[in-house]
C-alpha cells in the first residue's frame, strides 16, 4: 500500500531535516503510526518545520489532545495529530508537560479551539494563546473535569427550585455513591482502572 | 450630515430554529453586516470522554451513536476500528462489506439531512419533506439489522453484531434503484433554483489554504477543490476494491458544497450497488472468543462458550498493553471522525478522545461569516453541517430516577 511506503520514508525524511535541532527527540513507529516525542521547548520550532518544509508539508493540525497520567513526573501528555495532504502522511507529535506549553495557534489557527478545550478540561495553560477561555463547560464552572482526580459525577448539580422559582446550583448530594465495578481476573490483583498507577 | 453607527451585539440562539441544535452565537453586527461571530458551545456537553473512561470497551460503543445522531454507524465504525487496532484483530470480509454498506447508507442519511435542512433554513420546505421520507426508508434498514432506527450499536469490535436479515439485500437493492430519481426530483427543486443560488453562491468561501490551516475535513475541503477522501487516500475496510469517484468543488462556496453533497449521495449509490453484487458469504464477526461473544446456540452445549460469554459481559473484553494508544480516523459523512484511544491494560479505556469534524468547522464560522449579512450566517451554519451532539461531545441524559405516580386508571 502506498501509505505504508510513505510512512516508512517519513522517519528518514524527518531525521534528515531535523539534524540541527538541539533537542532529544525520540521516534516511535508502531503499526503504521509514526510518532515523535519532543520536549515542550522544541515544540514550536518543530511544528513550524514540519509545516513549512517542502518535503513534509504537514499543513493541517487535525487534532490536539491530552492524556493525564497523575503518577508520572511530567504529568500531562499532549498529542498533536498532523496531516500532510501533499504527501498523504500522518504524524503524531507528543510532548509531556507539567505547566504551560507554548500555543501553536500562531502556526495552526485550528489549534485555537483545541487548546481552549484542553485548558478547559485539563487545565493546561497555553502561553501566547490569543483567547484562552473555557469552551465546553458551563459558564462559571470550576475545576478541570478530564483530570483523573475529578470525580465522574462532579461536585455540583443544577436543578429547578420550585419554591424560589428559578434554577439553582447546589453541592451534589447522592443517596448512593457512584459504584465503580472494577472486576479483574480473580487470580491477579484487581485492575485499578481510574487511578492509573499501572501506567507509570 | 454624518451619522455615527454603533456596532451592536446580538445572541443568535441557543434556541434558534436555524442553529441546528444548541448553538449560542454571539454576533457583533454593524447594521446587518457581521463583524464578529463568537460561537459559545458546550450547551450539550455531558462529558462523553470522561464517561468512557469508566465503561468497558463494549459499554463505550453506544456513546458513539449519540455523538452525531444523524450519522450513527460511521462513529461506531471508527471506534470499532480503534479497538480492533489495539487488539490486532481484523474483521472477516463479509463484515467489512456490511460495514461499508451501512457506512454508505449512513452517508446518504446524513447528506439528506444536511442538504434538506439547509434548504429548510433558507426557506425551501419541500425538499425537507421529500428527503425525510427517504431517510425514513433508510432508517428502516437500520432498524432491521439492529432493532433501533437511530442508535444502532450494530458495528462492534470484531465485526458486526448480527448477519443481515433475510430479504434486506433485496429491499436495499429496490431502494438503490429508485433513490437516484428521488435525488433528481430534489435537484429539480434546488440546483438551478434562482433563490437557492442567490443564497449560496459566493457565500462562505473557503480557500484550500484556509481549509488546511483550520483543520477542515470532508466536504469542507472537497468543496474547495482539495482531492481528499479518506476512503480513497487512506483506504480502510474494502473501499479499495470498489469503484467510486470523489466529487470536488471549484470555488469553495456554499453552493459547491451543496453540489458535492448531492454527488456524494450518487456515489454512495454506486458503492451500495457494488457491495450488494460482491457481498460474499461467510461469518460476520471475527472468531476471536476473547473479543466477540459466542453465538447463543453454542452456549447451550459448550462450557467454554458459556465462560467466554460471561467474561465478556461481566468483565468485558481486555485490551492488553497499558499505555498503548492509537489514532484511527475514517471518512464520516461530516469529515474526518477520529478516535484516539489509550488502553489501560484492563477492560476499560484509559482515555478516549473523540475528534469530531464539526468542532473545527464551527471554529471557522467567525471568519467565514465576517462581512456577510446576518441571513448568510444561517446559510453558513447550514453548509458546515453541524450537529451539536458531536461538537459538544454529547451523551444521552442519564436515566432519571423518577417514579411515576400511578395515574387514575
Amino acid at each position: 500500500m502506498a501509505l505504508d511506503r510513505f510512512l516508512l520514508q517519513l522517519p528518514l525524511r524527518l531525521v534528515r531535516f531535523l539534524g540541527g535541532l538541539p533537542a532529544p527527540l525520540r521516534f516511535v513507529l508502531r503499526e503504521r503510526e509514526f510518532s515523535l516525542w519532543v520536549p515542550p521547548l522544541a515544540l514550536l520550532p518543530l511544528l513550524a518545520l514540519v509545516r513549512t518544509h517542502s518535503s513534509l508539508q504537514f499543513s493541517t493540525l487535525l487534532d490536539l489532545t491530552s492524556v493525564d497520567y497523575p503518577g508520572r513526573s511530567p504529568r500531562f501528555q499532549l498529542v498533536y495529530q498532523l496531516l500532510s495532504y501533499r504527501f498523504n502522511l500522518r504524524l503524531t507529535l507528543r510532548t509531556a508537560t507539567d505547566g504551560a506549553v507554548p500555543s501553536a495557534s500562531g502556526l495552526f489557527p485550528a489549534a485555537n479551539w483545541l487548546e481552549r478545550e484542553i485548558w478547559d478540561l485539563f487545565g493546561i495553560p497555553f502561553g501566547g494563546h490569543p483567547d484562552l477561555r473555557r469552551i465546553l463547560s458551563d459558564y462559571g464552572f470550576e475545576g478541570h473535569p478530564l483530570r483523573k482526580e475529578f470525580p465522574l459525577v462532579g461536585f455540583s448539580e443544577v436543578r429547578y427550585d420550585d419554591l424560589r422559582r428559578r434554577v439553582v446550583l447546589e453541592p451534589l448530594e447522592f443517596g448512593q455513591q457512584y459504584r465503580h465495578f472494577a472486576s479483574g481476573l480473580p487470580w491477579s490483583p484487581p485492575l485499578p482502572s481510574p487511578p492509573p498507577s499501572i501506567l507509570t | 450630515m454624518t451619522t455615527s453607527l454603533k456596532n451592536f451585539t446580538m445572541n443568535f440562539g441557543p434556541q434558534h430554529p436555524a442553529a441546528h441544535g444548541v448553538l449560542r452565537l454571539v454576533l457583533e453586527l454593524r447594521g446587518e453586516v457581521v463583524e464578529r461571530a463568537d460561537p459559545h458551545i458546550g450547551l450539550l456537553h455531558r462529558g462523553t470522554e470522561k464517561l468512557i473512561e469508566y465503561k468497558s470497551y463494549l459499554q463505550a460503543l453506544p456513546y458513539f451513536d449519540r455523538l452525531d445522531y444523524v450519522s450513527m454507524m460511521a462513529q461506531e465504525h471508527a471506534y470499532s476500528l480503534a479497538v480492533e487496532k489495539l487488539v490486532d484483530s481484523q474483521p472477516p470480509i463479509r463484515a467489512q462489506y456490511i460495514r461499508v454498506i451501512f457506512g454508505e447508507i449512513t452517508r446518504i442519511l446524513n447528506h439528506l439531512m444536511a442538504v434538506t435542512t439547509h434548504a429548510l433554513d433558507l426557506g425551501a420546505l419541500t425538499p425537507f419533506l421529500w428527503g425525510f421520507e427517504e431517510r425514513e426508508k433508510l432508517m428502516e434498514f437500520y432498524e432491521r439489522v439492529s432493532g433501533a432506527r437511530l442508535h444502532a450499536a450494530y458495528i462492534r469490535p470484531g465485526g458486526v453484531h448480527r448477519d443481515l436479515p433475510r430479504g434486506l439485500c433485496d429491499d436495499l437493492y429496490a431502494f438503490v434503484s429508485q433513490f437516484g430519481r428521488r435525488l433528481n426530483e430534489m435537484e429539480e427543486l434546488l440546483t438551478s433554483n434562482r433563490i437557492w443560488k442567490q443564497r449560496l453562491v459566493d457565500v462562505g468561501v473557503v480557500s484550500q489554504a484556509q481549509a488546511q490551516a483550520w483543520g477542515f475535513s470532508g466536504v469542507m475541503v472537497r468543496g474547495s477543490g482539495l482531492p481528499w477522501d479518506l476512503r480513497r487516500s487512506q483506504s480502510y475496510e474494502i473501499y479499495d476494491r470498489l469503484e467510486f469517484s470523489v466529487p470536488l468543488g471549484s470555488r469553495g462556496d456554499c453552493y459547491d458544497r451543496y453540489l458535492v453533497r448531492v454527488e456524494e449521495m450518487r456515489q454512495s449509490l454506486r458503492l451500495l450497488e457494488q457491495c450488494l453484487v460482491q457481498l460474499p458469504p461467510g461469518p460476520v464477526s471475527s472468531g476471536d472468543a476473547k473479543l466477540v461473544p459466542p453465538p447463543r446456540a453454542f452456549m447451550k452445549h459448550s462450557m467454554e462458550s458459556l465462560i467466554h460469554h460471561f467474561k465478556l459481559y461481566s468483565e468485558g473484553l481486555v485490551v492488553a498493553g497499558p499505555g498503548r494508544d492509537t489514532y484511527v480516523a475514517l471518512e464520516a459523512p461530516k469529515g474526518e471522525f477520529g478516535v484516539f484511544l489509550v488502553a489501560s491494560g484492563g477492560s476499560r479505556p484509559y482515555r478516549c478522545r473523540i475528534r469530531s469534524p464539526g468542532f473545527l468547522h464551527l471554529q471557522g464560522l467567525d471568519w467565514m461569516a465576517r462581512g456577510h449579512l446576518l441571513a448568510d450566517v444561517v446559510a453558513i451554519v447550514g453548509t458546515q453541517d453541524l450537529v451539536f451532539g458531536e461538537v459538544d461531545r454529547l451523551f444521552p441524559p442519564p436515566p432519571v430516577h423518577v417514579s411515576f405516580p400511578p395515574r387514575d386508571l
